[in-house]
């Protein structure tokens, strides 16, 4: 025990060490596997060995119109993210804020928010679709998409909020409110600066989130797929190294949206610590 | 104006789009279990037969059973797994820096797509896969193994490498708070590490072994699509099922089978906020 011991490290020390190490690998070796792969020469195949390094199947994804309409699905994806991302952001934060106080009314959202996080995803699509259905209206990826995209968002930017505010006194806004500033003062000096990283952080979840989104998509995205879906119907009929191109392509994007917003992050602490 | 009224205005779009689309949805789905199925098309009716014909058939149960199982084993080794990465992170990584670039070294997965990570395994368990060869080259087997890839073995290995971080963040967050010096003392009193690990720093973390029981649990008996890839459409589990009744336009006989799965999830949830309070423990 790390608190106790004013001793070097004992036995356990260096067991769990190589057991976390393993865990890592497991985590991250075959994601490491397909990126080294996706740079398969033109004659390789979906496992090792390589046949040399090429960017072959890269060019393929861009070159063929084997896949389907990708860039497409892509566009998609990524303007579905970026609307996802904004509403979560300003509608968790404000629902945020509320749940700060008990009020009559607060247990049914709060537990909607968590039935939605708990039901499994397809339930969610299968419903949302019959809905539209029965409207008489056709699902939309920009509509109900958007819809099922939120219902997934949102209970995590709920469930950010809460831990932000946790560690946020309320006696700073107070102290403004004192001295003179009005609501809207007080939540654009006071409130949205001190949260602001917070708030990257359930942008970054709303965004990521939406983008990855499969099983909600499902049946109720319409006729237009998002790209999750589409490398979903890929992966059948896809036996190239060209499904681990998309694949790295992906991660690669992600993992970029992640870097940004551990920056800002960043940045913003970096500030207030001047 | 009323404090009250400002927390309402606050909440209400969270409000209107969960009713929107997840209430009324959940509610469609309760309704659609009731209409009929005529072999062309469905239509609104009042009718049981869908839940007689889900309840009567053993298959249903083959399948909630099946399903129940990839659950447990998926949560037990994720437990496993969770609190021992939590607990090497939070008490034996002195380094705070170092602790929290491990803890999100453990977490970014979460944000890249499950798709693409459980497409990663196939070159690793196929016939001519890593592990494969690896064995044979080692010398421990003559022939590439066949259980590897589309199996339950498969199917497992991808849920606890795709889950198990939905394990980990709840439980390092609960380790995290608990205070050094409960555990001074306990060793102060003379406790051996098994006694401090067994009755302070589990009976402390169950808040967050609670909340990843709930996530990894729901998330194994919401897939579909991992357990129809990774088995080889060999194993069917319930949403699976209903995804194959969904392709048929059986829906609502889709919609019974859902009814009793969310009958399932609410139970097995509920009985879990009942132990804990989560949103009190939340705002701790």
């Amino acid at each position: 025990m790390a608190h106790g011991s004013k001793s070097g490290r004992g036995l356990t020390f260096y067991l769990l060490t190589i057991f976390f190490v393993l865990f890592i690998l497991f985590l991250y070796g075959p994601m490491i596997a397909i990126f080294i792969l996706s740079f398969q020469g033109e004659t390789g195949g979906m496992t090792f060995p390589m046949r040399g390094v090429s960017t072959h199947w890269f060019n393929d994804l861009f070159a063929s119109t084997r896949y389907g309409d990708l860039a497409g699905s892509f566009k998609r994806s990524i303007m579905l993210g970026a609307i996802a991302m904004l509403i979560t952001v300003v509608v968790s934060f404000f629902a945020g804020l509320a749940f700060r106080r008990r009020f009559f009314g607060s247990g049914p959202v709060f537990y909607l928010a968590i039935i939605s996080l708990v039901m499994p995803g397809i339930l969610v699509s299968l419903g949302i679709g019959q809905m539209f259905q029965t409207m008489g209206i056709r699902p939309h990826w920009l509509v109900s998409g958007l819809g099922a995209h939120l219902s997934w968002t949102l209970p995590f930017g709920l469930l950010i909020m809460f831990a932000v505010l946790n560690r946020f006194d309320s006696s700073w806004e107070e102290a403004a409110r004192d001295a003179g500033a009005s609501p809207i003062g007080v939540l654009r000096y006071v409130t949205l600066p001190i949260l602001y990283p917070g708030l990257i952080a359930v942008a970054l979840f709303g965004l990521t989130l939406s983008y990855d989104e499969f099983p909600r998509s499902l049946l109720a995205v319409g006729t237009k797929n998002t790209l999750p879906i589409h490398i979903a119907t890929l992966t059948s009929n896809v036996t190239t190294p060209a499904l681990y191109a998309i694949g790295t392509l992906t991660t690669a994007l992600s993992l970029g949206l992640i870097v940004l917003a551990f920056g800002a992050i960043g940045a913003s602490q970096r500030r207030h610590k001047k | 104006m009323n404090k009250t009224i400002i927390s309402w205005l606050q909440v209400l779009p969270m409000a209107t789009i969960l009713i929107a689309f997840v209430g009324i949805p959940l509610a469609t789905v309760v309704s659609l279990s009731f209409w009929t199925f005529d072999g062309l098309e469905y239509y609104p009716d009042f009718t049981f037969e869908n839940y007689t014909k889900v309840f009567s058939s053993w298959v249903t149960w083959k399948i909630f059973f099946n399903t129940i199982r990839y659950a447990v084993i998926t949560w037990a080794i994720a437990l496993v797994i969770g609190f021992t990465v939590s607990y090497y992170l939070v008490f034996h990584v002195r380094n705070l820096k170092i602790q929290i670039a491990l803890f999100l070294l453990c977490t970014i997965p979460f944000w890249t797509s499950t798709v693409i990570r459980m497409i990663s395994w196939i070159p690793f368990l196929g016939r001519e896969g890593l592990f494969n060869n690896a064995l044979m080259s080692a010398g421990f087997v003559d022939q590439p193994l066949e259980f590897l890839l589309f199996s339950d073995f498969a199917v497992i290995l991808t849920y606890v490498n795709l889950f198990t971080l939905f394990m980990i963040v709840p439980i390092f967050n609960a380790m995290v708070k608990i205070n050094p010096n409960v555990i001074e003392a306990a060793l102060d009193a003379g406790a051996s590490q098994i006694q401090i690990l067994w009755n302070v720093i589990i009976p402390l973390t169950r808040t967050g072994i609670a909340l990843g029981t709930i996530f990894v649990m729901t998330l194994v008996m919401g897939d579909f699509f991992i357990v129809r890839v990774m088995s080889g459409g060999q194993s069917t589990s319930v949403v699976s099922a209903m995804k194959n009744n969904i392709d048929q336009l059986f829906y609502p006989q889709a919609a019974a089978m859902a009814v009793l799965l969310i009958a399932v999830v609410v139970f097995m949830v509920s009985a879990i906020l009942r132990v804990v309070d989560v949103r009190a423990e939340l705002a701790k």
